[in-house]
């Protein structure tokens, strides 16, 4: 297998929380959210009522895979900032650490400077917090999570998720 | 690539609808969207040209409910079956977990299923994958068409390791949801086998 499964902690997942939640107050923004590069969304924060944040994280994903592909194409490494403006909100969308894809949102309450300077400095926190995330991906999920609940798997279970 | 969401106690796979143009991927997830319960449904999004062909995915979210106490979702994509858009088709396999072939079962279409085929290959061998290896399933479609090729025929031709193989005519449903069950049962035993 290329890649390993990305596994998700409760301990890792409270300060990435803490991250964007701070992130979000600082940069008065109405929401900021972290999806993986495969379209999934790890983390959110702010107005979310009125978003659909699953189909957003996949957007998310597929617009900064298309990007770096075009970045490639004219012989760059990457564009780390997608920008685009709306009539009321924006979005502001980073990637951190090379793996997972910062998005905030905006308004008018904020500016594109203000969120830039934040973001940089989110990124790095963020980033450290990936770093240990992805080194407890790559542990066998027994010795990582106290015996894989996963491993008991049975038909039956499979089963019943198809049984309406 | 499998995401296991401990703290919120979620398992995210992701399953891609390969094959080649117009055979029935979109039509495939179109019905999965409309035969599954709202509260179990995102919304379908489809990344599609002026005369509905696919330009980049389409992309389902479904929620299949808890097993072992996790909230079970399964992401589904379409890749755009066009020969030229194939820079697209390799971004789609990214993180993939399991992959669905849609082959068109007419005969004039069985050149197009061979190099759709040949290209699900490569692009999955550039991301690191292997065919072999992989969760895959087989899915003969339009198979309520005069011009339908003999499954038998078509497995011959297709099959590459004993996949499940399913017949199916998308448009009214038939082998949608078996082909779909079939690919999360194999996901989800991968899964079970862990590292």
């Amino acid at each position: 297998m290329p890649s390993q499964d990305l596994v998700l902690h409760d301990e890792e997942y409270q300060k990435i929380r803490e991250v964007i939640s701070r992130l979000r107050s600082e940069c008065n923004a109405k929401v900021v959210f972290l999806v993986d590069k495969n379209g999934q969304q790890l983390a959110a924060s702010g107005e979310l009522e009125s978003i659909d944040t699953t189909a957003l994280a996949s957007l998310a994903a597929g617009n900064v895979a298309a990007t770096d592909s075009l970045a490639r194409l004219i012989g760059e490494k990457e564009f780390s900032i997608l920008f685009h403006e709306g009539e009321r909100d924006n979005l502001h969308i980073s990637v951190v650490g090379g793996r997972v894809i910062l998005v905030v949102i905006f308004d008018e309450r904020s500016s594109l400077g203000l969120v830039r300077l934040r973001v940089k400095r989110g990124s790095t926190d963020l980033a450290a917090i990936l770093e240990v995330m992805m080194k407890k991906s790559a542990m066998p999920r027994k010795a990582a999570a106290g015996g894989s609940p996963f491993s008991e798997i049975t038909d039956e279970d499979i089963d019943k998720l198809f049984s309406d | 690539m499998t995401f296991i969401n401990y703290a919120a106690r979620e398992i995210n796979c992701k399953i891609v609808y390969y094959g080649p143009g117009l055979g029935g991927k979109t039509t495939n997830i179109k019905y999965v969207y409309e035969k599954t319960n709202p509260n179990s449904k995102g919304k379908l999004i489809s990344l599609a040209t002026e005369t509905d062909r696919t330009l980049f995915f389409d992309f389902l979210p479904l929620d299949l409910g808890e097993i072992r106490g996790f909230r079970t979702r399964f992401h589904l994509y379409t890749v755009p079956g066009q020969v030229f858009y194939d820079a697209s088709r390799k971004l789609i396999l990214k993180g993939v977990d399991g992959v669905v072939f849609v082959a068109d079962s007419q005969a004039a279409r069985m050149e197009a299923n061979l190099e759709s085929l040949r290209n699900l290959e490569l692009n999955l061998k550039e991301q690191g994958y292997d065919l072999r290896t992989i969760p895959y399933v087989l899915q003969l479609n339009k198979r309520d068409l005069p011009s339908a090729l003999p499954a038998e025929e078509m497995k011959r031709q297709l099959a590459k390791k004993g996949e499940p193989m399913f017949e199916a005519v998308a448009s009214k449903g038939t082998g949608v949801f078996e082909t779909l069950k079939a690919i999360a049962r194999m996901v989800l035993l991968e899964l079970r086998k862990g590292r």
